[in-house]
């Protein structure tokens, strides 16, 4: 499968994204530079962590204007995948992909750490090689994190299984304490309405090599491809 | 023209003015006066320092650069080097801690990366003074934000270090940044301005007001004028270094650049200036074609503000389009403002007015060197020796004071607050020995300690120095890595009292005999003088960075016990020593010798054996003894784990308890093995004449100890690792 990473100009998990698709994963994988317009085939489009335009404004504010943006947006809405990792996430939410808002961590604190995350939904292109309830164990490492969205909205996402990873407990309940960043309904990966647009926080790329000590983001990663190759 | 009181201003003496005059054979102008007040402070000449440091030795069979470039590299075969270096940001990390300390990570970035190299880790000494303090309290909030500020947004990992309190930091934090890079063999790149005609380029951020004397401000104490200098401090601006980070590595990979050096201290003036002495010829600018953030700038301000993020490149006439196309590619300036002479003078236009025109080796090595006067200082307590000290009645509570006192306690606070994981490749998380890198597509791993020991610099400089390279190479032994290089950071007081200097030749002559024990050359470093504020100078701190190579990532083992029923040894011999510890220091107030002696050849011994357990597979877990000795060491291997383990321990030693559970004789490493390979571990021992004692095994709820048949403590692990825990975040009132 085609993976493309696209890489803004402050990008900076571009090249684990790349490593753990091309070297771990084995998929053929490249990097779109935000300048072009050219998504050069890609069946998914990968939206890395970083601070895209150095985030001094919203995180993700400026990437979204961004010439590559439009044709990722068009590409979405034509049912093409797309997934968001942690400041990726937080494009996705200001180009108004995914609905909500990204607040401060509810400690005011960047964090960096392995947070457990149990799988929601099972039937979606990025989780069909979990199991339902599955815990996973993946980092984070973000500042505005905490997920934020109007009542009816959130109404909305889970009336249609949107949630997709919640912060939870190693065993797998949860907790206020597991909910790391304070997000609403302890959210750590949302889907848009027609479930072809995924966003994270935790970085499943981090998690892709048991030298580091987990490979549960793997899942992830082999879920899409399997998608691609079966179900599309 | 110049009177007395600008040459104060300028922290120029006299005598150094004269020479001035002498070497240029006039009177310089302002502009050219700052040129120099900036290159002979003692940030830039080592003024002070240089006789001294000469003592080091710096050469190896691994080594490419060793001082007098950005950084130090490092032949770690497989075609790749490593190149590192540490930095000190002590005097702008106390004036304004956010920026102080987040210009002090850009600018080591810089210094890595100009030499071709792909930062790939940094690390951080860190020392406050009590948290009680607010004041203390707020200084160390923000510096830790602005190292997470700062290298989380470029995207190198920090991944350890070490964080400190003492009183005597109160007014001075220290604040020493260390970066690793990786580059390859074949592709170093160095500060040069060569080839007649070559046209000097400025890449990077404009350049405005900030920062200007900042390295004169480093050069001198703080008075009560503190607020005043807070416009001398940088503003960082790390999505534009990222962005200065790419375009430069693409360049360099292109090959399309002769020469490159960072504008760090001292700005404009030190990359021209530098870059010219180093090859013997001369550079011409026209400040005109400066990039500028603000208007009506003059000369002077230009030539010596401090902006960050900026670069100057030597390029041949033919590459230019092709770099300047790069660093548009990145929305970066890139402008031609000169070129490279022949004249060996530094030559600076104006208007289309010569406004400096100075012979570049004055400026860059002709600064007066000082051999400044030493007298001994003794710290009056020294002569209290460990039978003045009382026994304690019990010892659970001390156990339990020192596991929580913040400067043993768990830093999580701070390290989760840093990126540590981003690049893939951070193989051993914070809060171990050392941290540890792989490199993709090799077996192999550079790990790095950050260690240093003021109370023993301070009531013995020249043995702490010794102990302090003993104990960074230790760290990395528990790893299994075999030291390769050193950087190392000394921060002192003000060279110009004797005492200190006193202090700054002893612990150099420490390091210097250590460094040549363990076969280590020093690549590089900086030294940090006029740590003081209103006439208290912190205590002596060097500060070493060591840097080690793990030839087989997948041998790698981690300080904490793995499994109950494993067997405990521990590895070296415990003396009678309470001098300098932090027992003494916590429990009974008491900053006194004498420090543990070192041998540096059963040093080596120990270290040896721990590397080839390692390597031979045989250890579940190495941990070495340290600040608060055998009983720390303890807790730490039980708690730094995700559910703690507990432990029984039998001690059978004559000497005092709490010399035995608190002491911190050297060259000891407690490590933890599966029962069957415990004749393998000790037949290595004892090839190695490393003496060493089965001290027990881990496992149940209890750290339960024993001296003989009494019981010296029984407690939950879970209570100890919720203290140590909990500490710190309980000081900021969060969770």
């Amino acid at each position: 499968m085609r993976f493309g990473v696209v890489v803004f100009p402050g990008s900076n998990c571009d090249h684990d994204t790349l490593y753990a698709l091309r070297d771990v994963t084995n998929q053929e994988s490249f990097f779109l530079w935000h300048k072009e317009h050219d998504l050069k085939d890609a069946d998914c489009i990968v939206l890395p962590g970083g601070f895209s335009y150095g985030d001094y404004l919203r995180s993700g504010a400026i990437a979204r204007f961004s010439p590559l943006m439009q044709q990722v947006k068009e590409f979405a809405l034509s049912g093409g995948l797309v997934l968001g990792i942690c400041n990726g996430f937080q494009v996705l939410l200001e180009l108004g992909l995914l609905p909500g808002a990204m607040l401060r961590n509810k400690n005011l604190k960047f964090l960096c750490q392995y947070v457990p995350i149990r799988i929601e939904n099972t039937e979606t292109p990025f989780t069909n090689r979990g199991k339902p309830g599955q815990v996973l164990h993946i980092p984070i490492a973000h500042f505005d994190g905490n997920y934020y969205t109007d009542p009816e909205n959130l109404k909305k996402i889970h009336q249609n299984q949107q949630v997709v990873f919640r912060y939870a407990n190693p065993d797998g309940s949860l907790s206020s304490a597991a909910n790391v960043n304070g997000s609403m309904d302890s959210i750590a990966g949302l889907l848009n309405e027609q479930k072809n647009v995924m966003g994270m926080m935790p970085h499943p790329e981090r998690a892709s090599d048991l030298l580091l000590g987990s490979t549960d983001g793997q899942i992830i990663f082999e879920s899409i491809i399997h998608y691609l190759k079966n179900d599309r | 023209m110049i009177d007395k009181h600008t040459l104060e201003e300028h922290g120029i003496t006299q005598e150094e003015y004269q020479e001035i005059k002498n070497l240029i054979q006039r009177e310089p102008n302002l502009t050219e006066l700052g040129i120099f007040s900036l290159m002979w402070s003692e940030h830039c000449s080592y003024k002070s320092s240089k006789v001294h440091l000469k003592k080091f030795p710096t050469s190896g069979k691994n080594v490419i650069q060793g001082p007098g470039e950005n950084a130090g590299v490092i032949d770690i075969g497989d075609g790749l080097a490593a190149v590192f270096k540490i930095e000190s940001h002590n005097h702008p990390s106390f004036i304004e801690p956010y920026q102080g300390a987040a210009t002090g990570v850009g600018g080591i970035l810089r210094d890595i990366f100009t030499m071709g190299a792909r930062p790939i880790a940094t690390l951080d000494s860190l020392r406050f003074g009590p948290l009680s303090h607010p004041k203390n309290k707020s200084v160390m909030e923000g510096v830790v934000s602005g190292i997470a500020g700062y290298g989380n947004s470029i995207g190198v990992p920090t991944v350890g270090g070490e964080t400190y309190f003492d009183p005597c930091y109160s007014l001075n934090p220290l604040v020493n940044v260390f970066c690793l890079g990786l580059a390859k063999k074949e592709n170093i790149f160095y500060a040069r301005a060569e080839g007649k005609g070559n046209p000097v380029l400025y890449v990077g951020s404009k350049t405005g007001r900030d920062g200007i004397h900042g390295a004169t401000m480093a050069s001198s104490e703080f008075g009560e004028d503190l607020e005043e200098k807070r416009p001398n401090v940088q503003v960082g601006d790390p999505f534009k270094e990222k962005l200065l980070l790419e375009a430069c590595l693409e360049v360099m990979e292109k090959k399309l650049v002769l020469g490159i050096q960072d504008m760090g201290a001292a700005g404009l003036t030190c990359s021209t200036t530098e870059m010219a002495a180093n090859s013997g010829t001369g550079i011409e600018i026209d400040l005109d074609l400066i990039p500028q953030r603000e208007k009506g700038m003059t000369p002077y301000e230009i030539m010596l503000s401090e902006s960050q993020e900026r670069m100057l490149i030597v390029a041949k006439k033919e590459k230019i389009k092709q770099v300047q196309k790069v660093f548009e590619r990145w929305d970066l300036d890139a402008v031609i403002i000169g070129k490279v002479t022949d004249t060996q003078n530094l030559k600076v236009f104006a208007k289309g007015q010569a406004v400096v025109d100075l012979p570049v080796s004055a400026v860059v090595h002709l600064c007066p060197a000082y051999q400044r006067e030493t007298k001994p200082h003794s710290p009056t307590q020294t002569a209290v020796c460990s039978s003045d000290v009382p026994l304690p009645e019990e010892y659970e509570s001390i156990f339990l004071q020192m596991v929580r006192s913040p400067g043993l306690a768990n830093k999580k606070w701070i390290f989760r607050q840093y990126d540590h994981m981003i690049q893939t490749n951070t193989a051993v998380l914070p809060g171990a020995d050392a941290a540890v890198i792989r490199i993709k597509d090799t077996q192999k791993a550079l790990a790095i300690s950050l260690d240093g020991n003021s109370l023993y610099t301070y009531v013995d400089p020249r043995t702490g120095g010794k102990i302090a390279v003993a104990e960074a190479c230790r760290n990395l032994s528990c790893l299994g890595a075999q030291p390769l290089g050193v950087t190392n950071c000394l921060n002192f007081g003000n060279p110009e009292k004797p005492e200190i200097m006193w202090q700054f030749k002893e612990a150099v002559e420490g390091i210097a005999q250590a460094c040549r024990a363990f076969q280590i050359p020093v690549t590089g470093g900086n030294v940090s003088f006029y740590n003081e504020t209103e006439g208290a100078s912190v205590d002596p701190t060097p500060v070493l960075g060591v840097v080690g190579l793990i030839n087989n990532v997948d041998t790698l083992i981690s300080p904490e016990f793995k499994e109950a029923g494993d067997c405990i040894v521990l590895l070296g011999e415990t003396k009678e020593e309470l001098g300098a510890s932090e027992y003494l220091k916590q429990i009974h107030s008491k900053k006194c010798g004498p420090v543990p002696e070192i041998d540096l050849e059963i040093e080596k011994r120990v270290q040896k054996l721990c590397r080839e357990a390692i390597s031979q597979g045989i250890l579940q877990s190495a941990h070495d003894l340290s600040e608060g000795g055998l009983a720390h060491c303890l807790a730490e291997c039980c708690v730094l784990r995700k559910t703690p383990i507990g432990c029984q321990i039998q001690l059978d030693q004559q000497i005092r308890t709490d010399a035995l559970l608190f002491g911190e004789t050297c060259s000891r490493i407690l490590v933890s093995l599966k029962n069957k390979d415990k004749d393998a571990l000790f037949a290595l021992a004892k090839k190695a004449s490393v003496p060493f004692a089965i001290i027990g095994k881990t496992g149940g709820k209890n750290i339960f100890v024993r001296h003989f048949g009494e019981t010296i403590w029984d407690i939950p692990v879970q209570k100890v690792y919720s203290l140590w825990n909990n500490s710190i975040p309980d000081t900021f009132h969060v969770k």
